[in-house]
């Protein structure tokens, strides 16, 4: 049966408003609760980058992970030149030269490792993550990735713990106190080498990822430099 | 006395062993492959399947007799794309984590062969009720592989059980290792091809 073209087209428009409609329904009345787990999992992100993990007495629920985060976390503002800027909250940053930077602390009260978002373009999509440094200024404490578009087994490997338990240990500055960031090279680093303080293994079928990566690192880094200048500063006095 | 005709039974249970859809259509291979690394991945899997299948069977059916000849698969597509993405959108609210280790394989069951080769094959030509028996059946009948494999590839891979860790931690202090080939896909492909043997040699099936 061969119908007409104006039934063909009335047909396609009626099941495309329909199924059209059915789905903005859904998806604004779940939009609360998906952007809720969004942010919980932002958290938990920075917790686990700062070296934080769930235990069996603690399990990290939906409950009480906003409490975990409020106890061990403190955030702060920072300006381009690297001071905090006071009466502001991370929350509320408008200035894209103003950044957010989250520490913790151990039971002392003294901090332990300052954590600051990570994002660039890898090869499909942008990256989201956050790296953290020790209260040194200097040696990677944890990085983690919490929202990406890579293939998942190739450029998806980023968010493995394989893969960024790498980045831990290694430094970001040279011996003299130079910015070199961390670079993902191709295949394993050679632990002899000298330049092997800063390099990490890459992801073998993700050369293009861990490219982008390495250029968004450096950046994201260079944007917190006079900051971190400013700690270490502060370690060696 | 059943609450299915004969009929409809065979409808139900044909694709769950003598017509399975992965085993013997060999269709659906790529998820199968993606998420079984880990048993509660390939459940919640199944379920997202055993939906898709079952609500686009019915939908297409009940509209088989008005869609358009010329257009109907890429108004089948749609459908089937439609109720993708509702389950997506539901398992990003409220099964986050699961939502984030499944990434973009919920979304690809719109490209499953088997949810829109039921459609082409079974839907546009059967009632309603029928429909949604074929789609159940094959979602179960896809399912059942993917839990299987997933059993296996879980105690073999990681050495635990629906999360549970089943092989004690004395045979690893004894020089015992995962086996790290089962949670990549080619582990997927051995555990497949030879449930693939064992399925057609129970069934007797013989390639044409």
């Amino acid at each position: 049966m061969q119908q007409s073209n104006t039934y063909t087209l009335l047909f396609t428009a009626i099941v495309t408003i329909i199924l059209g409609f059915m789905l903005s329904l859904a998806a604004t009345s779940l939009k609360e609760q998906q952007d809720l787990n969004v942010a919980l999992d932002i958290k938990k992100n920075i917790l686990r980058s700062l070296g934080f993990s769930e235990s069996d007495d603690e399990p990290w629920t939906q409950q009480n992970i906003q409490d975990i985060f409020e106890r061990n976390i403190e955030s702060f503002v920072i300006d381009k030149n690297g001071n905090k800027v006071l009466d502001m909250s991370v929350d509320n940053i408008i200035q894209t030269d103003q950044y957010p930077v989250y520490c913790s602390h151990t039971s002392g009260g003294v901090i332990d490792g300052y954590a600051i978002p990570i994002s660039g373009k890898g090869l499909w999509s942008t990256l989201y993550g956050y790296i953290a440094l020790e209260a040194d200024g200097i040696t990677v404490k944890g990085i983690t990735f919490y929202k990406h578009g890579e293939t998942p087994g190739l450029g998806g490997e980023v968010e493995k713990e394989w893969f960024t338990s790498n980045f831990v240990g290694k430094r970001i500055v040279d011996d003299n106190g130079k910015l070199v960031s961390i670079e993902i090279i191709k295949g394993e680093v050679d632990e002899r080498s000298p330049e092997a303080y800063h390099q990490v293994d890459g992801i073998s079928g993700a050369t293009m990822t861990s490219k982008g990566l390495n250029a968004f690192l450096k950046t994201d880094l260079e944007k917190y430099e006079p900051f971190f200048q400013q700690i270490r500063k502060e370690g060696n006095s | 006395m059943s609450i299915l005709s004969k009929k409809s039974k065979i409808v139900l249970t044909d694709p769950l062993m003598n017509n399975n859809p992965v085993t013997l259509q060999v269709l659906g291979i790529c998820s199968a492959l993606a998420v079984t690394v880990k048993v509660d991945t390939a459940i919640v899997m199944t379920v997202a399947v055993v939906f898709v299948l079952s609500m686009s069977n019915t939908i297409i059916s009940l509209l088989r007799n008005l869609i358009p000849a010329r257009v109907r698969i890429i108004v089948m597509l749609t459908i089937i794309a439609s109720l993708v993405i509702l389950t997506d959108q539901v398992l990003r609210a409220y099964m986050y984590d699961m939502s984030k280790q499944l990434s973009v394989f919920v979304g690809l069951i719109i490209t499953n062969c088997i949810v829109m080769g039921r459609a082409e094959a079974f839907a546009m030509q059967n009632k309603p009720g029928k429909s949604f028996l074929d789609g159940l059946g094959n979602g179960l009948g896809y399912g059942i592989i993917l839990i299987v494999v997933s059993i296996f590839r879980e105690i073999l891979g990681s050495g635990s059980l629906y999360g549970f860790q089943i092989i004690p931690s004395a045979f690893y202090e004894a020089g015992y290792v995962n086996n790290g080939l089962m949670v990549l896909s080619p582990g997927a492909f051995i555990i497949l091809g030879l449930i693939i043997w064992a399925q057609r040699t129970i069934t007797n099936v013989e390639e044409d």
